[in-house]
């Protein structure tokens, strides 16, 4: 199972502006390197990272190759109110997942 | 006949020009294009001007496989006046995007950390687009010893 892990604060005051760390955990084989029989690793990777904040949008991400292995990915954003952040990865090969985190604002 | 002295003088400066220049000149100069045509994609053509972004790389890097990257812009980040958008690029990579994060007025400050592979040494850029439509970037050049994807040679 594809595992992931999300850091934020689970309290935050109203108006705060508030760190999320996002891991993801994930080879990121980029599509460029060959085996040593010398044929071509097919690509996979996450292509795309949202975060959505009580059904708002607040951050995305597209990923490309460059991006190492176990994509971390650190933002931040305005605790409005309390409620939950969904946070969802997709990729090659059907790679798709969901995390969600609460948070309350005081 | 190659003395022993020749032969070690030559073998050394071999390496040491291998050791320079690592990408195949042509194959740089296709790169670079590549470089320039995913900013066109992104600015359309729109002028870029240096300064409020900070891009933020260790200069020497010891593992190109694994790279902490920041990159923060000067911005208030209100409904008005926000970045919208933080793409990072690369010269020499075999594919110059490294990275696009869309953010608003929500995100409260404009920054974002991510971990990313650098092929060679070389100049990244993050470019940022606020919302009035104007572009500011700032670039840094680093220096890679261990490149990512040198099991192949440089592809």
């Amino acid at each position: 199972m594809a595992r992931v892990v999300v850091n934020l604060p689970a309290t935050a005051k109203r108006g705060e502006i508030i760190e999320i760390k996002t891991l993801a955990a994930h080879p990121m084989e980029t599509g460029f390197r060959h085996t040593q029989l010398g044929e071509l690793v097919p690509r996979d990777i996450i292509t795309r990272f949202v975060c959505i904040y009580n059904g708002v949008e607040i951050f995305s991400a597209e990923l490309y190759p460059a991006i190492a292995a176990n994509p971390l990915i650190t933002f931040s954003t305005v605790a409005a109110e309390s409620g939950m952040l969904e946070f969802r990865w997709t990729g090659d090969n059907g790679y798709a997942v969901t995390q969600s985190a609460p948070i309350t604002v005081v | 006949m190659t003395t022993r002295r020749e032969f070690l003088v030559l073998a050394c400066g071999a390496f040491a020009t291998a050791a320079e220049a690592q990408l195949d000149p042509s194959q740089e100069a296709l790169r670079r294009a590549a470089f320039r045509e995913a900013v066109r994609k992104v600015t359309g053509g729109a002028p870029v001007s240096r300064g409020r972004v900070k891009l933020d790389l260790p200069p020497l890097i010891d593992n190109g496989n694994t790279v902490p990257l920041s990159v923060s812009v000067e911005s208030p980040m209100t409904g008005a006046d926000h970045v919208r958008a933080i793409h990072v690029f690369t010269e020499k990579n075999p594919q110059p995007n490294v990275l696009s994060g869309h953010l608003g007025p929500r995100a409260g400050r404009a920054s974002l950390v991510t971990r990313v592979r650098i092929a060679d040494t070389q100049t990244v850029t993050a470019i940022a687009q606020l919302s009035d439509g104007t572009f500011w970037s700032d670039s840094v050049h680093v220096v890679v010893t261990l490149s990512a994807c040198l099991e192949d040679g440089l592809i």
